[in-house]
């Protein structure tokens, strides 16, 4: 929130410089500059990324640019491991998205809601989850499945990825559960609705933009996720792993094609999250 | 579902609690928390377990409470160590550096379009991690976009590289963790209240003077939590050092994950993986003291 400064204030001294906030003249380009700078930095690889999925490199090695052409796009499908990889990542991102939310909500729910004995526990539990390194977290899991006898793959990735998701949801939940006022659904209650439809006909209704943007954040982690992965993958190939590995000898063009489509659909979602979302950013 | 029998009549009682309403919080965190004891809890401690254990992947391990293994391992890869802690705290270091200047930009000079500018930062989390680490593999590149001009007009010499050089291991953590550390930053100048610049200004203070004893001091918690969330992902990363990386940058997350599935040391590598987990909460620790518990505090809260 910024509050412009009122001419007043600065009348009484005519010599003192006006407070400098957004708005009030006097700006030094350097800092602007600067700026723009560091942003073009973050923004550098990902403008290789797309610009290097319309190379027209006859060979796997994407190194160089050799001209315009938009046949990657037609061939995405092209490398059979690499699109299984693809759909790996994306039905393991979206059963952790779905299960991640059911037993992440209830606890960002009680922890933004309710008083309760060992509430700050449960807190620390999902700052430590957050804190701790991945490869701690996946390094910790390996250990139990070595322990237990399990066999990594594709169910042991979705364990693993629940579990550094939830605390995630959580948060999401309990940050949107502090703007909102628990005497609605008391009023609810007062009106004779049961408990179970207090909360669907009030509080989730309330609590679903919150849910929705803990879902997405899951769905991102799960997709993006490499180190815990890497721990308990067994043969189980996904997308990063399967980027990381071709690293070494050079990233296909198909790949930065993918990456291209994942970045823009993350876009047109973010796009429509701020469309859709009652809240205006300040 | 079943109308719950209301034993307690509005207006008797002052507080109207339900039946169940005691259990309830309980009820709603069981299922999370019980997959985070199952998958979360328990592994940190089977892993404990497993540090101390002697055997090796032909005949099984057995628990024999060896303690010398973590010995082993600091004397074998204290190299590695310290070079994590070292590569994590320079591009913690170079975070700040970089983007407090760029948090403060935001926060008090971009105007009307702070929101654009929050969303170009936010940008890079749209692209796969490895994939943007993977880009400056090729905008690195020996003979790339970047060295290929210059070697070919004669300003560096031609075996001239910068991948598998400490420099682009630490150029891509910093990359990688600096939204981690401008948000924070930014969040915490958005939070300075505008009267005590202009009442910094309206005592003569100068710009410079105003910045560091009023902006820059109220903005430290934002610069703590930045550091957290800078220097514990990036001393345990592994994946900038593997694809930007050589044989002489190897960082401890590396180590690691060979143990694990080159050399099938299981004990040793989660005794490295513990002792990785006790040196960064020793070095968070250390620093959380030494700049007081208050910011400690402040960046729990958050």
């Amino acid at each position: 929130m910024t509050t412009t400064t009122t001419a007043a204030a600065a009348a009484d001294s005519p010599a003192a410089p006006r407070p400098r906030r957004a708005g009030s003249g006097r700006r030094r380009p350097t800092l602007t500059m600067y700026t723009v700078l560091v942003l073009a930095w973050l923004l550098l690889p990902i403008a290789v990324m797309i610009l290097f999925g319309f190379n027209d490199t006859g060979s796997k090695v994407n190194f160089t640019w050799q001209g315009f052409t938009v046949n990657w796009y037609r061939h995405l499908f092209a490398i059979p491991n690499l699109t299984s990889a693809l759909v790996n990542s994306l039905t393991i991102a979206l059963v952790v998205a779905v299960v991640a939310t059911l037993l992440g909500t209830p606890i960002g729910l009680a922890l933004g809601r309710h008083r309760f004995r060992g509430r700050g526990s449960v807190d620390l539990l999902m700052f430590a989850a957050i804190a701790a390194p991945e490869i701690a977290l996946g390094a910790a899991l390996l250990s139990l499945f070595i322990v237990m006898g399990v066999p990594r793959g594709y169910w042991t990735i979705v364990i693993a990825h629940v579990a550094f998701c939830i605390p995630y949801v959580a948060i999401t939940v309990r940050a949107r559960m502090a703007g909102h006022d628990p005497t609605l659904e008391e009023a609810a209650r007062d009106l004779g609705a049961g408990p179970w439809a207090a909360f669907r006909l009030v509080t989730l209704p309330l609590l679903l933009p919150g849910v929705a943007s803990g879902a997405l954040l899951c769905f991102a982690l799960s997709v993006d996720d490499y180190v815990i992965t890497s721990f308990n993958a067994g043969r189980t190939v996904t997308f990063p792993l399967w980027v990381y590995s071709a690293s070494r000898t050079g990233v296909p063009p198909q790949v930065n094609v993918m990456g291209t489509l994942i970045f823009t659909g993350g876009l047109i979602i973010a796009g429509a999250n701020v469309l859709f979302s009652r809240r205006r950013v300040a | 579902m079943e109308r719950t029998v209301r034993t307690d009549l509005p207006g008797l009682t002052r507080r109207r609690r339900r039946p169940g309403d005691a259990l309830a919080p309980y009820l709603m965190i069981l299922p999370g928390w019980l997959w985070l004891a199952a998958f979360f809890v328990t592994p940190v401690i089977v892993m404990v377990s497993l540090s101390l254990q002697t055997g090796n992947f032909i005949d099984g391990f057995r628990q024999t409470f060896h303690f010398g293994t973590y010995a082993d391992v600091v004397r074998t890869y204290h190299v590695q160590l310290v070079r994590s802690l070292v590569y994590g705290a320079a591009a913690t270091v170079a975070c700040a550096v970089v983007g407090y200047p760029v948090a403060y930009w935001i926060a008090f000079r971009a105007g009307r379009h702070k929101s654009v500018f929050l969303f170009l930062l936010l940008l890079p989390f749209f692209v796969s991690f490895v994939i943007r680490t993977q880009s400056w593999n090729v905008v690195l590149a020996d003979n790339g976009v970047l060295l290929g001009p210059l070697k070919d007009i004669g300003v560096l010499p031609a075996d001239f590289h910068l991948l598998a050089t400490p420099y682009a291991v630490i150029g891509g953590l910093t990359y990688n963790f600096l939204p981690f550390m401008v948000l924070p930053v930014y969040v915490a100048l958005e939070r300075v209240d505008p009267k005590v610049i202009e009442a910094s200004t309206d005592l003569y203070a100068s710009r410079t003077q105003t910045f560091l004893r009023v902006v820059l001091p109220l903005s430290l918690p934002g610069v703590f939590a930045g550091v957290l969330l800078t220097f514990v992902p990036a001393c345990a990363d592994y994946v900038n050092a593997g694809i930007l990386g050589g044989p002489s940058t190897t960082m401890i997350g590396n180590i690691i994950q060979t143990e694990y599935f080159t050399n099938l040391d299981y004990p040793g590598a989660s005794a490295l993986s513990f002792v990785l987990m006790g040196a960064l909460l020793l070095a968070v620790f250390t620093y959380a003291r030494t700049l007081g518990t208050d910011e400690v505090l402040e960046a729990a809260a958050r």
